[in-house]
């Protein structure tokens, strides 16, 4: 019976359609997509890489990524791991040797995508983290606070971010976003 | 705003991102059912509240949400010096030496 309603049931996204964007900042919601928060010690972190087909990154504020599938360090023994293609991140957990927790967030989590020339700015409206590429290059991630909502931040280039909200915070970092992006827009 | 280091993310962060988490270095006893009444209370309840440096525990709970332990300066606030948890209490001489 739970797989009967499970087929049945429509994934809806709060914020789903959300877009703004002026000529400096595009803010948008991100396709779903499946995401896993391991956590786990030095001597799982083998085992789970290839299990998962990614590096678990070691040191801090670094991710690794293969195809679609990305991994985030977030603290000494904690990764979030994110693939756009929706695959069973848990299904490729479950192989992994040794002693490890993997928890589904999938849809615990959503992201919107902050791109274009006033992007950081956009996001240091809200965010005291410090953006600048020099403490926050391409490729970097980490925890930190987007006025009173915990996110994730993930620079996928100089000038497009990927953050990642629990989704009940969603409509909170859009409208954040969106203001940030209006005053960026007149930087 | 202030920054404090976090001896885990290996950088300075935004002090919105810790929060404090009161005495360090206090250990429970080993013999916790055998102690009296005076010194379970010494342990658990009675703390330290100095003018000037003060070892403190703070956890990075909106970073990597580890806890860890600072010495601070209770009169300018300052942040002397930061170290993982587990660690012994660092030489602050040395410490201020190495920063002078």
């Amino acid at each position: 019976m739970a797989d009967a309603a499970m087929t049945k049931a429509e994934r809806r996204e709060p914020m789903a359609a959300a877009i703004f964007a002026n000529e400096a900042v595009t803010v948008r919601a991100a396709a779903p997509a499946s995401r896993l928060s391991l956590r786990a010690g030095s001597e799982a972190i083998a085992p789970l890489s290839s299990a998962l087909g990614v590096d678990l990154p070691v040191r801090p504020k670094q991710t690794s990524t293969t195809g679609s599938r990305t991994a985030m360090w977030i603290g000494p023994d904690e990764w979030l791991v994110i693939d756009a293609g929706e695959a069973d991140l848990m299904a490729a957990a479950r192989g992994a040797e040794g002693i490890f927790s993997a928890v589904d967030i999938s849809h615990r989590n959503v992201a919107f995508l902050v791109s274009g020339t006033g992007a950081a700015t956009t996001l240091a409206s809200a965010c005291p983290h410090d953006l600048r590429l020099t403490s926050f290059p391409v490729g970097a991630a980490a925890r930190t606070l987007l006025a009173k909502a915990e996110v994730v931040l993930w620079r996928q280039s100089e000038t497009e971010w990927h953050v990642e909200c629990w989704r009940s915070f969603a409509p909170y970092v859009f409208g954040l976003l969106r203001e940030g992006a209006k005053d960026a827009a007149l930087a | 705003m202030l920054l404090i280091r976090c001896p885990y993310c290996e950088e300075e962060r935004p002090e919105l991102e810790f929060r404090g988490a009161g005495e360090a270095h206090i250990a429970r006893p080993t013999n916790i059912a055998e102690i009296s009444d005076e010194e379970f209370e010494a342990f658990f309840f009675l703390r330290d509240n100095p003018r000037g440096v003060t070892f403190e525990r703070w956890r990075h709970i909106h970073g990597c949400g580890r806890f860890f332990n600072a010495a601070r300066d209770t009169v300018s606030d300052k942040f002397i010096t930061t170290y993982k948890a587990g660690e012994p209490k660092p030489d602050l001489d040395a410490v201020r030496g190495e920063k002078a």
